[in-house]
C-alpha cells in the first residue's frame, strides 16, 4: 500500500490512497460534493462543471469529479464563489431545459430539480426562445424528451461500459447535441432500462412506469428478482397492492445499480389478467371454481387415501419458490406422505461440483469473487444472455481490475469483447477446450470458474482436478437456471438427497420417473410446469397443482390452488453462487396464498399438522439454519437485506451422479421459462421476439 | 462497398498510419475522402468506415453529425462557402451572403435545383486578413465582393455547361 495523501476538505483532515479523486475523498469525511456527470464506476467525463470546487493556490475552481487528491491539498466545497459557480452552471442547463417539473415523469427524484432548489438560480437571464424537439420513443422500454437532457452522458456510458452494447450515442453538437439510439430511430440492444435509471433527469423514460405515479406514492419493497438464478435485488414501487417500478436506484444488494429487462419490468406477470385468484377443481371433467376449505378437503382426502391404501405419490417442487417452502415441502413429502418421490427441474450439476470439491475450503466463487477474482473463465453459457448479472460482474472487473477474462463456448459471446484469449469448441467439449489454455493459466495468481450444463457428471471431476493442478487458487460457479434452483438442490427437492446434500437411504422417484409410471396415484405440483414438454403417463393419477397460471400443467390438474409470487411473500432464495437473500412482500394478489401456507393448510386438513411443523416462514427458517449444513448464516445480514453467502457440505455426497437429468433451458434475456409467457414487457420487445 | 483504386490507395495508407488498435483514428480523414469521391456521407458508407476501423455505425454518427464539413445530404457540385464571422461581417461578408441567397435562390445548406450549386454560412475559414472571404469546394477566393462573387459564379457555370 503507498502511503495515503493527506489533505483538507472543508477544514475536514483527509487521507486517501494517491489517485483518489477530490469527489470520493470528500465522501469519505460526509461531505456530498455535487455532480451530474460523475458516476462512481464508470469512466470519467467532466462535461457538467457542476462539481466545481476551491482549491488553495489553484488559480481558478476546480471540478473535483477528476481532480486526483494531492499532499497537502487544501479543498473548499462550500464558498459563495463555489455557489454562485454552481448557480450559473444550473442557469446554463436550464437555458433550454423545459420548466414543466410538475408534469415531468422525474419530478421529486430529479437530480437537477434537487441541484435547482439547493443553489438557486430561480432567475434566468435568457429570453430566447428554448429549443423544443418532440419525444421520441425508441422502444416499448425506452423513452428519450430531447429537452431534459442534460447531456451528463451518464446513459451513454452505462450502456458501453456496463453493459457492454454500445447502443447509445450523442450527435449534433451544442444547443442540438441529443442522445441518439443505434438503429436510427429505434434501439436494438439488450432493453435493459440502465440508462433509464441512471438519467439524473426525466429525458429518459420507461414505457412501464412513465406517468402513472409519483415516487412519494409509491411504497418501496426490497425484493429478489425471481426470474433467473443471479440473485439481483430489485425495490419494487407499488401502489395500491399493485407494482409500476423495479429498479435498484440505491444500489443496495450484490447487484448495485444492475437489472436486467427480467428484473427491472418483468414483474408485470403478478398483475397478468389471467393470473389465478380462486381454486377450482374438476368437476365433471372441467376445472370449476370452488372454495379453500373445498378445494383443500380434496386435496387432503385423496392425500389421505393415497396414503392408507399405500398408494404412489409422486411431489414436483419448484425452481421459484422460497427455501422455506422448498424445506417445508420436502419435510411433509417424506414425513407425512412418506414419500422419497420428491424431485425438480435441474439445471447444473452442483451436486457433482459439491463432492468433488469435497475436503477443501473457499472454493465456491461469490458473486463479488466474479468482481474482484483477477482471472475469470466462463465455459459453456452465453452469459450476457443466461446470466446477465454475472456478466455485468465480469465485465466490471476487467474495466476496473484489468481481469484476464478467459472464454471457452461453442458459439460468439459478448465476453470475448473483453477475452484475453477465446476458445470456440462444440458443447460438451468445453474441458478439451478449457485444457487448451493450461499454459496460460498456470501464470494467473487466482482464477474463478463459471461453467453451464454442459459441463456435468464426470466432466465436473476433472475439472475440478484440472483446477487443482493449476497450482493456484480457484474457485467455481455451477450455472443454475432460475431464482431459487440452487435453493431446491440445497432444500432436498431431489429423490436421492435430504436437505444440505445427505444421501436418502430410500431413494425415490425422478420427474421423469414419476411422469412415466402407469401407477402413480397422486401427482402434487408445487410451482413447476413439467407437463409443458412431457406427458404424464398415468390417466387416473390425481393431479394437484399449486400455480400463479392455468399453465399446461394446471391444466391437467384435478385441484389448482392459487399461488402467490415471489413479489409477495417473505422468506429466503439462495442464488447461483449460494448467496441467501430474504424475500419481502410487496403487493399481494387477491385469492392467492404463498405456497407455504397452501402446504401447511393441507397439513391441517389432513390432522398432520403436528408432523409438518410450524409454517411461519421465520420458524421454517431458523429449522433451516439449524439442520441444513451451511445454512448458519448470520442473521443481521439477513434480516437487513445483505446476501450471506452458504457453505454447504464439505464431504463426499455418496449419491449417484445424474448427469441425464441437468438440462438447462438456456433462458434468454427475454425469456423465463412458463413465466415469462405472462410477462407483457418481455413479449413486447422485438429482441426478444426475434430469437 | 467499392470506392477508386485511388481513395483505396488513400485508406491504405491511413488505416497504416495507426497504431495497431487505433485505427479508429482514421475515421474523419476517410469520410472526408469519401465524401470528396461520392459526394456526401451516406448510410451504407457510414457502416463501411465503421467495419473497416472497427467502431459501431453509431460512433461514426456521433462524429459525422459533430463536424459541419461532413454532409449527409449530396451537395451541388460546387459547396460555396461564405464566412459572415468577425472579420468578414465587418467587411461586408453579411451582404455578400445575402447577395449570394438572393442569386441562386437558396439558403444555408442547400442545394440548387440543377444540383450545380450549394451555399453554406460558414464560421471564420482562417482567410480573416484577405476578408471577405469564400471558399469554393477546396478553393479560396479572397476580398469577395457582390460583383466579384456573381463574375465567379457565373465563370463556374460556363465552364461547366462546355
Ligand atoms: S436499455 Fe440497456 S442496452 Fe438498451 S440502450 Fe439502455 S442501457 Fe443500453
Ligand atoms: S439522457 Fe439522461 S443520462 Fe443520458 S445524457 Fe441526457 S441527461 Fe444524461
Ligand atoms: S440478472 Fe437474473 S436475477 Fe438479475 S435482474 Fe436479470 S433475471 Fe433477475
Ligand atoms: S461532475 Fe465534475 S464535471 Fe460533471
Ligand atoms: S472571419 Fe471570415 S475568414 Fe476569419
Amino acid at each position: 500500500m503507498p502511503d495515503p495523501v493527506k489533505l483538507t476538505i472543508d477544514g475536514k483532515a483527509v487521507e486517501a490512497a494517491p489517485g483518489t479523486l477530490v469527489i470520493e475523498a470528500a465522501k469519505c469525511v460526509g461531505i456530498n460534493i455535487p455532480s451530474f456527470c460523475y458516476y462512481e464506476g464508470l469512466s470519467l467525463q467532466a462535461a457538467c462543471r457542476m462539481c466545481l470546487v476551491e482549491v488553495e493556490k489553484a488559480p481558478k475552481l476546480m471540478a473535483a469529479c477528476t481532480l486526483p487528491v494531492a499532499e497537502g491539498m487544501v479543498v473548499r466545497t462550500e464558498t459563495p464563489v463555489v455557489a454562485e459557480a454552481r448557480k450559473y452552471t444550473l442557469e446554463f442547463l436550464l437555458t433550454n431545459h423545459p420548466l414543466d417539473c410538475p408534469v415531468c415523469d422525474k419530478g421529486g427524484e430529479c437530480e437537477l430539480q434537487d441541484m435547482v432548489f439547493r443553489y438557486g438560480a430561480g432567475e434566468s437571464r435568457f429570453v430566447e426562445n428554448k429549443i423544443h424537439v418532440e419525444e421520441k420513443q425508441w422502444s416499448p422500454v425506452v423513452f428519450y424528451d430531447g429537452p431534459r437532457c442534460i447531456l451528463c452522458f451518464r446513459c451513454v456510458r452505462i450502456c458501453n461500459e456496463g453493459m457492454g452494447v454500445g447502443a447509445l450515442g450523442i450527435v449534433n453538437r451544442g444547443a442540438v447535441s441529443e442522445i441518439a439510439p443505434n438503429h436510427g430511430d429505434h434501439l436494438e440492444c439488450d432493453e435493459c432500462g440502465m440508462c433509464i435509471d441512471i438519467c439524473p433527469v426525466g429525458a429518459l423514460t420507461s414505457g412501464t412506469y412513465r406517468y402513472k405515479t409519483r415516487p412519494w406514492e409509491m411504497e418501496h419493497v426490497g425484493a429478489i428478482c425471481t426470474h433467473c438464478s443471479n440473485g439481483c435485488k430489485t425495490t419494487l414501487g407499488v401502489r395500491n397492492g399493485k407494482i409500476i417500478r423495479g429498479n435498484n436506484h440505491d444500489r443496495s444488494g450484490i447487484n448495485g445499480e444492475f437489472l436486467c429487462i427480467k428484473g427491472r419490468y418483468g414483474f408485470d406477470f403478478t398483475s397478468h389478467p389471467e393470473r389465478l385468484q380462486s381454486p377450482q377443481m374438476r368437476v365433471n371433467g372441467k376445472l370449476e371454481p370452488v372454495s379453500w376449505s373445498i378445494a383443500l378437503a380434496a386435496v387432503a382426502k385423496k392425500f389421505g387415501a393415497a396414503l392408507a391404501s399405500d398408494g404412489r405419490i409422486g411431489v414436483i417442487g419448484s425452481t421459484h419458490t422460497s427455501n422455506e417452502e422448498n424445506h417445508y415441502l420436502q419435510k411433509f413429502a417424506r414425513g407425512v406422505l412418506r414419500t422419497n418421490n420428491i424431485d425438480h427441474h435441474r439445471s447444473g450439476d452442483v451436486v457433482t461440483l459439491l463432492d468433488a470439491l469435497s475436503g477443501t475450503t473457499g472454493s465456491l466463487a461469490s458473486t463479488a469473487d466474479l468482481y474482484e477474482s483477477k482471472a475469470v473463465l466462463v465455459a459453456g453459457a452465453d452469459l450476457s444472455s443466461e446470466q446477465p448479472f454475472l456478466a455485468f460482474q465480469i465485465r466490471g472487473n476487467y474495466r476496473h481490475h484489468q481481469a484476464h477474462v478467459y472464454v471457452v463456448t461453442e458459439n460468439e459471446v459478448r465476453e470475448d469483447g473483453i477475452a484475453a484469449e477465446s476458445v470456440r469448441i462444440a458443447r460438451g467439449g468445453e474441458l478439451e477446450g478449457i485444457r487448451s489454455l493450461a499454459e496460460r493459466l498456470k501464470t494467473e495468481s487466482e482464477l474463478a470458474i463459471v461453467f453451464g450444463d454442459s459441463v456435468k457428471g464426470e466432466a465436473v471431476r476433472d475439472l475440478v482436478a484440472f483446477g487443482s493442478s493449476l497450482g493456484i487458487p480457484v474457485k467455481y460457479v455451477a450455472l443454475v437456471d432460475y431464482s431459487n434452483s440452487r435453493g431446491a438442490l440445497d432444500m432436498g427437492l431431489v429423490p436421492e438427497l435430504l436437505p444440505g446434500y445427505q444421501p436418502s437411504n430410500r431413494p425415490g422417484m425422478t420427474i421423469g420417473e414419476m411422469l412415466d409410471s402407469d401407477s402413480l396415484d397422486v401427482l402434487w405440483v408445487v410451482g413447476a410446469n413439467p407437463l409443458k414438454a412431457s406427458a404424464l403417463r398415468a390417466a387416473d393419477a390425481f393431479v394437484v397443482v399449486q400455480e400463479m397460471f392455468l399453465t399446461e400443467t394446471a391444466q391437467r390438474a384435478d385441484v389448482v390452488l392459487p399461488a402467490a409470487s415471489a413479489y409477495e411473500k417473505t422468506g429466503t432464495v439462495t442464488n447461483v453462487c449460494g448467496e441467501v437473500q430474504r424475500l419481502s412482500a410487496g403487493p399481494s394478489t387477491m385469492g392467492a396464498k404463498p405456497d407455504l401456507e397452501i402446504i401447511g393448510l393441507i397439513a391441517r386438513e389432513m390432522g398432520q399438522a403436528a408432523a409438518a411443523g410450524p409454517w411461519a416462514p421465520d420458524k421454517v427458517f431458523a429449522e433451516i439454519r439449524a439442520t441444513v449444513k451451511g445454512y448458519d448464516v448470520p442473521m443481521p445480514v439477513i434480516s437487513a437485506g445483505g446476501a450471506a453467502h452458504t457453505t454447504p457440505v464439505n464431504g463426499r455426497i455418496p449419491v449417484e451422479s445424474r448427469p441425464d437429468l441437468i438440462h438447462s433451458s438456456r433462458d434468454t434475456l427475454f425469456t423465463s421459462g412458463t413465466l415469462g409467457r405472462y410477462s407483457r414487457m418481455l413479449g413486447s420487445v422485438m429482441e426478444g421476439r426475434r430469437r | 462497398m467499392t470506392f477508386s483504386p485511388q481513395l483505396e490507395a488513400k485508406f491504405a495508407k491511413l488505416l497504416g498510419s495507426y497504431p495497431p488498435g487505433r485505427q479508429r483514428s482514421a475515421m474523419i480523414p476517410m469520410l472526408m475522402f469519401a465524401q470528396d469521391e461520392i459526394g456526401q456521407v451516406t448510410q451504407e458508407l457510414v457502416e463501411e468506415v465503421a467495419s473497416r476501423i472497427g467502431c459501431t455505425p453509431l460512433q461514426v454518427e456521433e462524429v459525422l453529425t459533430y463536424y459541419s464539413m461532413l454532409h449527409k445530404k449530396p451537395l451541388g457540385k460546387y459547396h460555396v462557402q461564405i464566412c459572415t464571422n468577425i472579420s468578414c461581417m465587418l467587411t461586408g461578408g453579411t451582404e455578400l451572403w445575402e447577395h449570394a441567397c438572393g442569386k441562386l435562390h437558396i439558403g444555408h445548406r442547400e442545394v440548387a435545383p440543377d444540383g450545380l450549386f450549394s451555399l453554406e454560412e460558414v464560421e471564420c475559414i482562417g482567410a480573416c486578413s484577405w476578408a471577405p472571404a469564400v471558399q469554393v469546394n477546396y478553393d479560396f477566393h479572397h476580398q469577395v465582393t457582390p460583383e466579384k462573387l456573381d463574375q465567379l459564379l457565373a465563370g463556374l457555370r460556363s465552364a461547366n455547361a462546355v
